[in-house]
């Protein structure tokens, strides 16, 4: 399995949700929150449960609220796949 | 009366339209008054094994061309047209609601089927994948009350926000509600009108039971109302926005166009099957005519709801022959074109009548040719009539019982 890149995660963010005029995701947006972004909480769900299928790394529902910004996602689902690689 | 008073009528001052025969104003006017039709057979799904096979389908609507990314993977065909048609009658009336008290604009559509073909598709993840490939979207995208939501959500529309269920009469309820939202003052702007788009297979198999859908193999004569061969009526998609201000305020912000005001309005509800008591539709017609302060002999054209069941028929061509008088109002029904379109249908009527006021022209009824005798109606059929409209009612009735009937008048 590759590593989960910011790349893999934007473009689940396209399939999901689509892409908020006026922000461009292929700038630097590893630090910008999710909600500036233009993806609520739902558009999250569906992007996480993308993930799931794609990578098999599972996010706690419960969870996913509390990743703010893409680099926050990308740790939660780098460490979820490590535990499941352990 | 001051002239005060008379500047708060309710006007419709925008048009937005996405319809079988016509996406946007221009091309559907254009068809109608052609006699152009959007009935075929099904093209988007094999219908070849259901009873029904012909339909009023959107085909010449590509949904990235006018829904930004963002709101395709949750919305539905039809939350897709209401939007579209939404930011067209936004357009069209010259408004831009940024600049408009967030609370003083509010939405009401009607639905009457929900996102459809989204609940079919996300019922195939459920059982062909698993529960855990089901959208989260579905949560609303289904939902009745989604076009109104998205619509407010889209323009910042933060004032009364409704949706009416009342089958194909919902169209008409929509504008009505808007019309005693704006009396109240409650709000100064409101987006109306209906949409629904249920042709896919889930869609198809939930009508057919109702017995009233058309199963005749030809389009050009599968809906046929008023007609001594009639066979019921064919099932389309899309509808229509109206955009409905108080004048007074329309005037003041500089609205590019008054249609015509929303003058009068009734609805009455029929009796259980099998009642002593007679169906309620001419009350509703002459409620409307009450209700608008206006004589019969003051409208200048009835568009009906033409359903194409017999029975249903009959009833209709009979009370518009008691309120009217036998043959002594242009009916017509261009939904012949597009199929019935449940909640969107007479939406699209009431701006059908709206742009016949603007143009002094009745666009025909296609299809009818040999009107059943016994109904003593002027349906206009052939070609489209020129002659000036001043006024129009809209009939509309909905499954299970309803009736609605609005008058829409001329502003000069």
């Amino acid at each position: 399995m590759s590593e989960f890149t910011i790349d893999e995660l934007v473009r689940l963010m396209r399939i999901c949700a689509g892409e908020t005029e006026g922000i461009d995701l292929d700038g630097d947006i590893t630090d910008i929150p999710f909600d500036e972004l233009g993806y609520d909480s739902l558009a999250l769900l569906e992007v996480f449960n993308r993930v799931k299928h794609e990578f098999g790394a599972e996010i706690p529902e419960e969870m996913v609220g509390e990743l703010k910004t893409p680099r926050m996602a990308l740790t939660a689902v780098r460490d979820a796949l490590a535990a499941t690689a352990g | 009366m001051s002239g005060g008073a008379q500047d708060q009528r309710p006007v419709v001052t925008g048009l937005g339209v996405v319809a079988p025969n016509g996406v946007g104003v221009k091309e559907f006017w254009a068809a109608t008054l052609d006699g152009r039709s959007g009935i075929d057979w099904i093209r988007r799904f094999d219908a070849s094994g259901y009873p029904v096979r012909i339909g009023g389908e959107v085909l010449d609507f590509v949904p990235k061309e006018h829904i930004p990314s963002r709101l395709l993977p949750q919305t539905d065909r039809m939350t897709q047209h209401a939007l579209t048609a939404a930011g067209w009658a936004l357009q069209d009336a010259g408004a831009d609601p940024a600049t408009l008290d967030e609370y003083e604009m509010g939405v009401v559509t009607a639905s009457s089927a929900g996102g459809f073909e989204f609940g079919q598709r996300e019922l195939q993840k459920l059982w062909g994948q698993g529960a855990e490939f089901v959208s989260a979207y579905q949560s609303f995208a289904w939902f009745y009350a989604v076009n109104t939501g998205q619509i407010s959500i889209r323009h910042g529309m933060r004032g009364h926000s409704s949706v009416l269920v009342t089958e194909q009469a919902g169209g008409l309820d929509a504008v009505a509600h808007g019309r005693r939202l704006l009396r109240r003052g409650a709000v100064r702007f409101m987006v109306t009108g209906g949409f629904d788009a249920s042709l896919c297979p889930w869609g198809l198999v939930a009508q057919i039971p109702h017995t009233h859908l058309s199963r005749r193999d030809d389009p050009e004569r599968g809906y046929l109302p008023f007609d001594a061969d009639a066979c019921g009526y064919v099932a389309g998609e899309g509808g229509a926005i109206l955009i409905l201000e108080d004048r007074h305020a329309a005037r003041r912000r500089g609205a590019g166009q008054e249609y015509g005001e929303v003058a009068g309005y009734a609805a009455t509800f029929d009796p259980p099957p099998g009642s002593v008591r007679g169906p309620a539709l001419a009350r509703a017609i002459r409620g409307a005519l009450d209700d608008a302060g206006m004589n019969p002999g003051e409208i200048d054209v009835v568009f009906a709801d033409a359903s194409g069941v017999p029975e249903l028929d009959a009833v209709e061509a009979a009370a518009i022959a008691e309120v009217f008088g036998p043959r002594s109002v242009p009916v017509t029904a261009p939904k012949t074109m597009t199929g019935r379109l449940y909640s969107g249908g007479a939406a699209l009527d009431a701006a059908t009548a709206l742009l016949a006021m603007r143009d002094g022209v009745i666009p025909a009824t296609t299809g009818t040719t040999n009107v059943a005798s016994g109904y003593d109606i002027d349906l206009v059929i052939g070609q489209a009539r020129e002659t000036p409209v001043r006024a129009a009612l809209v009939v509309a009735r909905g499954c299970g019982g309803f009736n609605s009937a609005l008058v829409l008048r001329h502003t000069d």
